[in-house]
């Protein structure tokens, strides 16, 4: 009996692992494994389910045109469920257990920055689609969002030419994002000749929903005679409860313009957008773009998601970007090592959804048009304003005491994330 | 003979003359009869200005085609503001409020939307200009609304073109409310046009006179005071700032009443489960957010079968909401807490459990993105009431707030339900030896609680987001509502509500949003520890449970 049992448990062991190896074996020779690490569940699943989805979609076709180097793509979708610690350990999960070969994922700056050293130590691929802060370079991130040189300078300088705006309210959540980029925004603001009276910077908790007293407090700012503006990197949740209290206290676009850089079209589908025409929002992407190559996009995604109302937005164009330039690389390296397809990927270039071409720079950043556009009636927007030119990502802030020094430049021999041009030496960070 | 050699002196100087006078009448004629081409002209050239690439452009053809006295320049410049106007090929096109195209050079109907048409661009410079010209236009309206709008957008663009239109305005003006507007229009102009030191300086008393924002807006920025000028401006601005200072108290006040309103909304509900029953529910934030959904369909569903009612959304709303959230209620009483009576970690762990449940439910159900609930119109917009700008959805649920405390408060006095709730809630073995059948009131008295949480949900979806995690923003301030205010006690709850409200609201213009919550919190903290029972303790041998 106990020597039967001990057989059939022998044998089911070894039954199991050759099970195992086996599909293991045909996995790994079959398919390269692409993961996706955005947040399905809790706070950050309103925005970041979008970017699975679009994943999902980019490799399903990229598997219909053949794959990549002749093998199919495999998605492996991970939860770390808006939890930042958990971020960290489905990263490692995804590198170490998965085997995958690049990661796309993450959306707030702090589950980037949880999983920065997790890609460090196991020396993989993480393409990050959102606009951020800056002030980071790490050899294994390509951000393919705006650096803040992308988005909020661009936006500022079409308020001050266009709108004549000389009185600014620099609005945000508490967290990372929005107190560097003001930082960044105080002192180019400075730089340009505004007074530090005429500069106002508050900041809200997460889901601030009671707006009254900020709104007030705004209206006030801007009844000194000069032209006011609003410039919010509020966050998500707390941005209709903002846009709400503006609409009801009478704050129309013409008297008091707010631009965001956080409010993008998925933002506005939860909003009765008639009392926000004319508000502002700069990104590198709207669905509105008029080229033939976003019209494609959209009726791909409109079919892939089965819901012709679906919108499109800035960080899913960056994902695409970011995906079609990974898949260049990984051709022109002809393997997906992790080493070799990073140095590939420096001057791939790739078409965007607004008619030209991004280029992944030596620094991780790519290069991209800025668009100002203005809300409408139907929640999309109106672009009043095109950079003529690519702007190139700038991680280390120009106009930041102890950053302006620093550049970034991945290529070999200097291949150093934060090289100080004043001292002439790697690792010259300024704080 | 005198008369004669007159005449002949007089022949030779007829012909020209009479061809002069010919000549004039011609003239005249030619003039009379080109005057409408030329404004014909004058319109058809600040029309193709709009096909411009250029703001500048369209900026300039805006006040060409005011100034030209085309007949539907009112609609047209309406139709660009809403971005109605459209360029199609040479003609510009524009589609009017009931959805009929129309040229609008000649302003004659056409079949249709015309092929590539391209809306004209316009941005926020191009939709204030707008509203200067509309302005200008629409200052001898026959709608005494529109008229004051108009003075309201002349006294905002202080375009010095309509100085002679403001002026012929207020001569024939009767209107009381529009005559003081066009009053103050005239003073804006004035200050800042040429006219001299006396008319200027009266002006500014015009200014001073309306002590608001607005007024010390146009009072800072005027150009080139003259001294005595200056001094006036001064002691006009000391006196609206300091009126100012005293609304803005009285303002900080008001708004946080109306931030405890909405606390106490979120927490009276609380305050019959964890407060009379002792029930910790994680899940009430979720009974709230049901509540907001509720409304949503309900919005949804008048949307898509009838537009007509959507003023009464709220009110159609209110008794599903409470209905669906009080089901939902006493059947996770029933299912689950039921069990849990007297296991108050247990309890915590599972209801925390199930607001997660309930959370991704949602999420799968109606997808992770914010849905839209609009305000009906009696919700919207804002009134002004000395210096204060009161927005009518926070009055009105400032209102709501305080009927439905009303009527729970009715309901646990003055109802049977309420008396047996109050006896099975003080001795449980007593009331059940008296008849009453503890289980089902129970099972009641949380469905109330979950009911009134989807009530409150209702309201909320008025000022917050409607999504998954609507719930979980409200459940920390519910418990600290009812701790504070003392657990058991409604008008503790409504106390703690306005406490809290007022507390938040007068920190916030000095510490900032971030600060003062902390602050709160951290004295909300001390005071536990000093009144571990809150602001109102129940008294009596209930408590010694």
């Amino acid at each position: 009996m106990s020597t039967r049992f001990t057989k059939w448990l022998a044998g089911a062991v070894l039954g199991a692992t050759a099970m195992v190896g086996a599909t293991a074996g045909a996995k790994a020779e079959d398919t390269i494994k692409v993961g996706v690490l955005h947040s399905l569940s809790g706070t950050m699943a309103i925005s970041e389910t979008t970017l699975k989805d679009v994943m999902l979609m980019l490799i399903e076709e990229q598997n219909k045109k053949g794959g990549v180097l002749g093998m199919k793509l495999e998605p492996v979708v991970v939860d770390p469920a808006s939890d930042w610690p958990l971020f960290a350990e489905k990263a490692r999960e995804l590198i170490s257990v998965n085997k995958v070969s690049a990661v796309f994922g993450c959306w707030t700056s702090v589950s980037r920055k949880s999983v920065l050293p997790v890609f460090e130590e196991l020396d993989s691929i993480l393409f990050y689609p959102v606009q951020y802060e800056g002030e980071e370079s790490s050899r294994n991130i390509f951000y393919t969002g705006a650096a803040p040189n992308q988005q909020a300078i661009p936006a500022v300088d079409y308020l001050m030419e266009e709108e004549g705006v000389e009185r600014w309210v620099l609005a945000g959540t508490d967290y990372v994002y929005p107190r560097t980029t003001n930082k960044i925004l105080e002192a180019y603001l400075k730089a340009k000749g505004v007074a530090a009276d005429d500069i106002m910077i508050n900041y809200t908790p997460f889901g601030h929903s009671d707006w009254q007293t900020i709104v007030a407090d705004i209206k006030k700012f801007g009844s000194a005679g000069k032209k006011t503006a609003v410039v919010s990197t509020i966050n998500g949740d707390a941005n209709v409860p903002f846009y709400k209290e503006l609409a009801n206290q009478g704050i129309a676009a013409t008297d008091i313009p707010v631009v965001a850089f956080s409010v993008g079209e998925e933002e506005l589908a939860g909003l009765d957008t008639s009392n926000l025409v004319g508000h502002l929002a700069a990104w590198n992407y709207f669905m509105s773009v008029d080229t033939p190559e976003n019209a494609e996009f959209i009726e791909k995604w409109q079919a892939f998601t089965e819901n012709p109302k679906r919108v499109s937005n800035d960080p899913m164009e960056a994902h695409v970007i970011g995906f079609n330039m990974w898949v260049k690389a990984v051709e022109k390296a002809g393997t997906t090592d992790p080493d070799a397809v990073i140095d590939a990927l420096i001057g791939v270039s790739v078409p965007n959804l607004s008619g030209g071409y991004s280029t992944m720079m030596p620094n991780h950043h790519i290069t991209k048009p800025v668009l100002i556009g203005e809300i409408e009636a139907d929640g999309q927007f109106n672009i009043v304003s095109q950079t003529s030119g690519l702007i190139m990502g700038d991680e280390w802030s120009d106009y930041l005491e102890g950053s302006k020094d620093l550049i970034s430049d991945w290529r070999a021999p200097l291949s150093c994330g934060n090289f100080n041009v004043a001292t002439g030496k790697c690792g010259g960070s300024g704080e | 003979m005198m008369r004669s050699l007159f005449l002949r002196c007089l022949r030779p100087l007829a012909a020209p003359v009479l061809a002069a006078v010919m000549a004039a009448a011609f003239v005249l004629a030619g003039l009379m009869a080109a005057a409408p081409a030329a404004r014909a002209d004058a319109a058809g050239d600040a029309l193709a200005l709009f096909a411009s690439k250029s703001y500048d452009d369209i900026e300039k053809g805006i006040a060409d085609l005011a100034a030209s006295g085309h007949p539907q320049a009112i609609d047209i410049l309406s139709a660009l503001g809403d971005r109605r106007l459209h360029v199609a090929g040479d003609a510009i096109v524009f589609e009017d409020a009931a959805g009929t195209w129309h040229d609008a050079l000649t302003g004659a109907a056409l079949d249709g939307e015309p092929a590539g048409a391209k809306a004209v661009r316009a941005n926020n410079r191009i939709r204030r200009a707008v509203d200067a010209a509309l302005g200008q236009l629409t200052l001898m309206s026959a709608d005494a609304g529109k008229r004051y709008d108009a003075a309201l957008s002349v006294f905002k663009s202080r375009d010095q073109a309509s100085l002679p239109l403001v002026r012929s305005a207020l001569e024939t003006e009767q209107d009381g409310k529009v005559k003081r507007a066009l009053q103050q229009a005239l003073a804006a102009l004035t200050l800042y046009g040429d006219a001299d030191e006396t008319a200027k300086l009266e002006a500014i008393d015009v200014i001073a006179d309306m002590g608001n924002q607005d007024a010390l807006a146009t009072l800072v920025g005027v150009p080139e005071p003259t001294p005595a000028m200056a001094e006036a401006i001064s002691s006009a601005q000391d006196a609206i700032e300091s009126s100012l200072a005293i609304w803005s108290g009285v303002q900080s006040v008001y708004y946080g009443i109306s931030l405890g309103s909405v606390l106490l909304l979120a927490a009276i509900g609380l305050a019959i489960t964890f407060g009379v029953m002792g029930v910790i529910n994680m899940a009430h934030g979720e009974m709230v957010m049901i509540g907001a959904y509720t409304t949503f369909m309900v919005q949804e569903v008048i949307r898509n079968s009838a537009p007509f009612l959507f003023d009464y959304s709220l009110a159609i709303a209110l008794p599903l909401a409470f209905l669906v959230a009080g089901a939902v209620g006493v059947a996770i009483e029933r299912g689950i807490i039921r069990f849990l009576y007297g296991r108050p970690l247990e309890t915590l762990l599972a209801t925390f459990g199930l607001s997660l449940v309930l959370q991704q439910a949602v999420r799968t159900i109606f997808g992770p993105t914010n849905r839209e609930v609009g305000n009906p119109s009696w919700m919207s917009g804002a009134f002004d009431l000395g210096g204060l700008t009161l927005t009518y959805n926070r009055m009105w649920i400032i209102v709501f707030a305080f009927v439905v405390l009303a009527i729970l408060m009715v309901v646990l006095r003055r109802t049977a339900f309420g008396l047996q709730m109050r006896a099975v809630t003080q001795n449980r073995r007593m009331a059940g030896s008296m008849g009453i059948r503890t289980n089902w009131v129970d099972s009641l008295t949380f469905g109330l609680g979950s009911g009134v949480a989807g009530i409150a949900g209702v309201a909320l979806s008025q000022i917050d987001n409607v999504s998954p995690n609507l719930g979980q923003g409200y459940i920390i301030d519910s418990f600290m509502v009812v701790v504070f205010g003392g657990v058991g006690n409604l008008w503790g709850t409504l106390v703690g509500a306005l406490t809290l409200g007022i507390t938040n609201k007068l920190l916030e213009p000095v510490a900032g949003a971030v600060l003062g919550k902390i602050i709160v919190l951290v004295a909300l903290v001390l005071f536990i520890q000093r009144k571990p029972r809150g602001l109102f303790p129940q008294k009596g041998r209930a408590v010694e449970r």
